[in-house]
């Protein structure tokens, strides 16, 4: 049986997950140049995790799942359900961004109608937020998951431990998703945790823990489907660590060079989870070049009339500065 | 005497202080091998070690509490906060336990910590990076707050503050970090906190600010001489404990008043230095002592900035209200 048969995925269904990866990526691409080019203020980019984020995300259901999702998060987003044109309208930080109206940092994605919680600039805060989810979800007896994810070096916040405790006690529906990209800005691993994996931290929980492959989407979305599972039938919560690496610097702003070398993102790059999961497809013969050629035709035509869309509509005005402070 | 931005001032203040006092520590997010995300740490930890300058987890409550047990037993910690509206993870920290470590302990220990924080706004930070949360330092008790708003002060002020035996919250204001240089001598030297410094001597009002208003409201004065008005400006310096007796000299004599800051409206640092005018010189005012500040809204997202912020010509607009009273 192939890899994805044996985690319960169609040809048609691992197609569409290579379609979210390979537009998250493509979107973060063009975020970049808009960026060098003056047009959008910041980028903090998805680059190496987006075959973690599309997986986890796939293993989730759409519409009646909760997500709080994380600043790298396109790839989640986007199989949650947000559209290019949205991204594009909060990357520009426009008055219809369905976001935030332009008001978030870019990349704090929320969406009411997608079920997205938008998180707050300060790390790790939508963990408990994600957890209030969770005990909503069962004390209404929902079938349904509350989803948040988080970097590695935020694991080390106080609200993840008073969140992830909380959720154990009461065996909430919650699936707590680390993407290990190795570094917290320039802190690499060694010197933001002791531990082998953050996975680890569950025992202390009392709840399931599990380390995996994040470049792999079949076990990605194999441990998220089987948390969905022991979430759903109140077995509790679970902690999932991917393994990723971040291939760009930790943001616009930042200079990768001051603290890592190119010969180590070079190393990463050579495994980075899109191009492995792309020739997986093409050895089974589920992307074929026409395939191929017409998605990534498709997708940068979306990119396009997305981009010139969202730079097309107005900013919000500064009459609506005192707009949603109070009721 | 070299010619440095605020941020290279800043820079080697610490360096002085690393050199001069080996109990000085720096630690915080990124501090070490990057050098800080604004670079205020750039090369410290190649100078002098892991052990001085070195890198923390991504942690605030717990930079904060390493640094009072550090205190406790003779260092002097240095850490930063990376953007100070994170400073809400560290809240506990810093007012419920290393202000009252000295009142608590009955005078036993004390806390000589100098917590480092960019902060302000104009440079398109939003959603919790520019916000001005100097009120809520300067309302606690055993806190001193200091704000520079030039490359010598800043210099100066954080000698000062790292050698203060109290902890001292020392915001930098990210506008100011590069947008000009000063003379700043290489050797090291103080500025005594909780003094206050006359920036421009004038006769017809006393502007009162602080950070980044302190440039805003010499610029205003400026404008104002050019229609005969003259404008003294006060820069305070240090926000908590402020020097009441600098700023009632100058409006005793002025006889007007305008207080500039950058924050919100309510419950301000600015509401707090009128109402020790009105105590201590209600005789002397001509008219009411009047404010400049931002709205009482959430901080500006990035396009409604400079609308936002105050700025020279909301300075110009008050002055001459208290002018013509
Ligand atoms: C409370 C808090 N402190 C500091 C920051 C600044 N900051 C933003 S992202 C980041 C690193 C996060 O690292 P990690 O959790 O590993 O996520 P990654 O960015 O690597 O995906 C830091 C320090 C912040 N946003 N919030
Ligand atoms: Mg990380």
């Amino acid at each position: 049986m192939t890899k994805h048969k044996a985690v319960g995925l169609t040809d048609d269904e691992v197609l569409a997950m290579y379609r979210l990866v390979l537009a998250a990526r493509r979107v973060d691409e063009r975020m970049w140049i808009l960026n060098r080019a003056g047009k959008i203020p910041f980028v903090v980019s998805c680059q190496g995790q987006e075959v973690a984020q599309v997986a986890a995300s796939f293993a989730l259901e759409k519409g009646s799942d909760y997500t709080a999702p994380y600043y790298r998060d396109v790839g989640v987003v986007l199989a949650m359900g947000m559209t290019i044109k949205e991204l594009m309208l909060q990357a520009y930080a426009k008055a219809s961004d369905p976001n935030s109206g332009g008001r978030q940092m870019p990349g704090h994605f929320g969406c009411k109608r997608l079920k997205m919680l938008s998180g707050s600039s300060p790390v790790t805060t939508q963990i408990p937020h994600a957890v209030g989810i969770g005990l909503a979800l069962k004390m209404n007896k929902e079938k349904a998951v509350s989803f948040v994810s988080l970097g590695e070096g935020s694991s080390n916040q106080g609200d993840f431990h008073e969140g992830l405790n909380f959720a154990s006690v009461h065996k909430l529906p919650a699936i707590v998703f680390v993407e290990n990209n190795q570094y917290a800005i320039s802190v690499g691993l060694d010197k933001q945790v002791a531990c082998k994996q953050i996975s680890d931290r569950a025992i202390g929980y009392g709840m399931h823990g599990e380390t995996i492959d994040g470049n792999d989407p079949f076990a990605v979305y194999k441990a998220v489907k089987d948390a969905r599972t022991r979430a759903i039938e109140g077995e509790g919560p679970s902690l999932i660590e991917a393994l990723t690496y971040r291939l760009t610097p930790h943001s616009s702003d930042d200079n990768d060079m001051t603290y890592r070398t190119k010969e180590e993102v070079d190393a990463a790059k050579a495994r980075d989870g899109f191009i492995t999961f792309r020739e997986y497809l093409v050895e089974q013969n589920i992307l074929t070049e026409s395939v191929e050629s017409d998605m990534e035709q498709a997708i940068k035509e979306e990119i396009n009339q997305a981009t010139i869309e969202a730079e097309e509509e107005p900013y919000a005005s500064a009459e609506t500065l005192f707009d949603a402070v109070y009721q | 005497m070299a010619q440095m931005t605020m941020i290279q001032a800043i820079t080697d203040a610490l360096r002085c202080e690393l050199r001069d006092d080996e109990n000085v520590l720096i630690f915080g997010e990124d501090v070490g091998k990057n050098g800080g995300v604004f670079r205020a740490t750039e090369g410290l930890q190649d100078e002098f070690g892991e052990d001085r300058v070195f890198d923390t987890p991504l942690a605030e409550s717990g930079i904060g509490g390493l640094a009072i047990g550090l205190a406790t037993q003779g260092f002097r910690p240095v850490p930063e906060i990376q953007f100070f509206g994170f400073v809400y993870e560290v809240m506990d920290s810093i007012s419920g336990q290393m202000a009252r470590m000295r009142y608590r302990s009955g005078n036993s220990e004390n806390a000589p910590i100098t917590i480092r924080s960019p902060f302000g706004g104009g440079v398109h930070t939003p959603e919790m990076h520019a916000d001005s949360l100097e009120g809520l330092m300067a309302q606690q008790p055993g806190l001193k707050v200091v704000i520079p708003s030039n490359p010598y002060d800043a210099k100066g002020l954080l000698i000062s503050s790292i050698r203060d035996n109290d902890p001292v919250i020392y915001l930098e204001h990210m506008k100011l970090y590069r947008s000009f240089r000063d003379e700043v001598p290489e050797d090291s030297y103080e500025v005594e906190l909780g003094k206050a410094k006359i920036t421009r001597e004038g006769t017809d009002v006393t502007l009162i600010a602080y950070g980044a208003m302190v440039q805003a409201s010499v610029k205003a004065a400026e404008e104002l001489e050019k229609d005969g008005i003259s404008a003294e400006v006060v820069d305070l310096r240090t926000i908590a404990p402020f020097d009441v007796e600098t700023v009632v000299e100058s409006v005793k004599k002025t006889g007007r008043a305008v207080v500039v800051q950058e924050a919100q409206r309510v419950a301000g640092i600015a509401s707090q230095i009128v109402a020790e005018i009105q105590e201590r010189a209600i005789l002397h005012l001509e008219a009411p002592v009047l404010r400049v500040t931002a709205p009482d809204t959430v901080y500006a997202f990035t396009q409604a900035e400079e609308v936002w912020l105050p700025n020279h010509k909301d300075i110009v607009a008050k002055v001459n209200d208290v002018i013509n009273y």
